[in-house]
């Protein structure tokens, strides 16, 4: 569905972004992109919906080559939320913000009502409805951001530096909606830093460094590898790190302090039963 | 004398219904690095705001309580000399560093004070040893990485020599290696210099680290004010909007169910090795 084949690109300056990048994201994957500060992340993403175009190689979005489509085409499938929400909001108030999108991609108005009041009830910002969106604080703008998105309903949904100034109330309910989109068939990418919010979802990790894929896979395996983690600037999971320090561990990695939880009252009661 | 002292602290904003801090007091000794914990809105910002003076002197509000930062009153202080006591790290270090050279970036700071060349000479340098940054002397700030422009902005506020530095979110933009070599930085700093931090973090597994208290603010007014093992271990601290790190949670949970754990924060390391599993 989403495809880089041998992308590689160079900044104006000269800088090489990508480079030989192959990735291929199926319809319905949670996948996440981990990787130092400056790896090309953001310039992944951005190939996504043709804001850059590959120096070299090729992206197909849905079957089309970027270089064919335009980024308001492609952002009818894929929906972005910049890690930024300053460089995305810019109406007047919150609910046009909601509408601008909805209106290009020629939805009714009725639908588009409809549409808005979900959204703001979804993300808790009903109270901002006629408030200018430069007036929220960061949380919330991050927040008006993927209700934009959310609101026109696309097929991909890419949150770049989504826990960034979140508490945990905002990351818990972030988790719950990119894990309730997941189940409802959406692929999802996240491009991320949070390594202890990636985790309990159990992602795909596709791991970048200097432009380049190192490393693709699943989240407990990948996660595992130390040594390629440390390379890439990631740290290890706190339960991976448990995981690994135990003398008799169980087949996988915890999921989750739960997870934990209940392997190890089991194995107690072993020992003292 | 303590290093900070605030007394029933409440304030609101001219244009906002309600008091964004209410009757809040906290006292902090000299060399303490304290984190401050609470969900967005909670009124952080406005606390840290109260600390370097903004609040009185640049927002305007209705304002009950004092605010002393050694010694000094600061509604009744000088911008001028309340920036040479409390040092302020933004979360983008973008706000912060604009000179054609780090070292010019970091002595912009002491020019303005009129101090004497060779004495701005040995504070930029201390505070580029510090920060491990000195091979980045001549660099232009804008070609550095974001963890590079973080410390850059961090050994700016340093070389000022405040008592107290605040820092709003510091590893927020940093990868997770990046981030941790930061929070030893101010761990090697703390030490060295004796210099007192106070952190606004959401993600509590690499400050605490560092931190001899943990204070959690929720709806303007404190909550809990602790050493972080014992908010992070003995109170309920989830509905606050805090962020238990996955280990200290499970050993939390495990202590409740009267597993004998010791009773500081364990590592992740060290879980398995004090259960003997």
């Amino acid at each position: 569905m989403i495809e880089f084949e041998k992308v590689t690109f160079v900044h104006q300056s000269g800088v090489k972004a990508l480079q030989d990048v192959n990735l291929r994201i199926r319809k319905g994957e949670m996948v996440s992109i981990v990787g130092e500060n400056g790896a090309g992340k953001t310039t992944l993403v951005k190939h996504i919906i043709g804001l850059l175009k590959p120096t070299e190689g090729r992206v197909n979005v849905f079957g089309k080559d970027t270089r064919d489509a335009s980024t308001a085409q492609l952002s009818r499938m894929v929906g972005v939320a910049f890690q930024n929400p300053d460089h995305q909001l810019f109406c007047e108030t919150v609910e046009e913000e909601i509408a601008f999108g909805l209106k290009n991609f020629g939805f009714s108005p009725d639908v588009i009502e409809k549409r808005i009041n979900w959204a703001l009830g979804f993300f808790g910002l009903e109270k901002y409805r006629k408030n200018p969106p430069i007036t929220l604080s960061g949380g919330e703008k991050k927040r008006l951001t993927l209700a934009c998105i959310l609101a026109w309903d696309p097929e991909v949904i890419i949150l770049d530096e989504p826990t960034v100034g979140q508490d945990a109330i905002q990351k818990e309910k972030l988790s719950e909606i990119v894990r309730m989109l997941n189940s409802m068939g959406k692929t999802v990418v996240i491009v991320s830093h949070d390594i202890e919010f990636l985790w309990p979802m159990q992602p795909r990790v596709v791991v970048m460094s200097s432009g380049k894929i190192v490393a693709d896979g699943e989240a407990s395996s990948v996660m595992n590898d130390s040594y390629l983690l440390e390379k890439a600037r990631v740290t290890q999971p706190q339960l991976i790190r448990l995981y690994n320090s135990m003398k008799r561990k169980p087949q996988r990695p915890f999921r989750d302090v739960f997870d934990a939880e209940r392997h190890i009252m089991e194995a107690l009661s072993v020992r003292t039963g | 004398m303590a290093l900070l002292e605030i007394e029933n602290l409440n304030f609101r904003y001219l244009d906002s219904e309600r008091e964004v801090i209410q009757d809040f007091s906290l006292s902090m000794e000299h060399g303490e690095v304290l984190v401050l914990a609470g969900p967005s809105g909670c009124g952080k910002s406005t606390l840290l705001r109260a600390i370097n003076g903004l609040i009185p002197h640049m927002y305007q509000g209705e304002y009950k309580g004092r605010v002393v930062v050694d010694g000094m009153e600061v509604a009744k202080s000088e911008m001028r000399a309340l920036a040479q006591k409390v040092g302020f790290l933004f979360q983008n270090p973008e706000n912060q560093i604009f000179m054609f050279s780090v070292e010019r970036d970091i002595a912009f700071g002491l020019e303005n004070l009129g101090i004497p060349r060779q004495e701005i000479r040995e504070r930029v340098d201390n505070a580029m040893r510090l920060l491990g940054i000195t091979n980045l002397a001549k660099r232009a700030p804008h070609e550095l990485s974001d963890g590079q422009k973080q410390r850059v902005a961090l050994a700016g506020v340093l070389a000022m020599d405040p008592k107290l530095v605040i820092l709003d979110e510091p590893t927020s933009l940093l990868d997770p290696l990046t981030a941790r070599e930061l929070v030893y930085a101010i761990g090697k700093i703390n030490k060295e210099k004796g210099t007192s931090f106070i952190i606004v973090e959401h993600r509590l597994d690499l400050v605490v680290t560092v931190a001899d208290r943990l204070a959690v603010m929720y709806e303007g007014k404190k909550i809990f004010d602790d050493r972080p093992e014992k908010v992070l271990l003995e109170c309920d601290v989830e509905p606050y909007g805090v962020l238990v790190p996955a280990v200290t949670k499970l050993q939390r949970q495990l202590s409740r169910q009267g597993i004998p754990l010791p009773r500081r924060l364990l590592a992740p390391e060290e879980l398995p090795v004090e259960l003997g599993v």
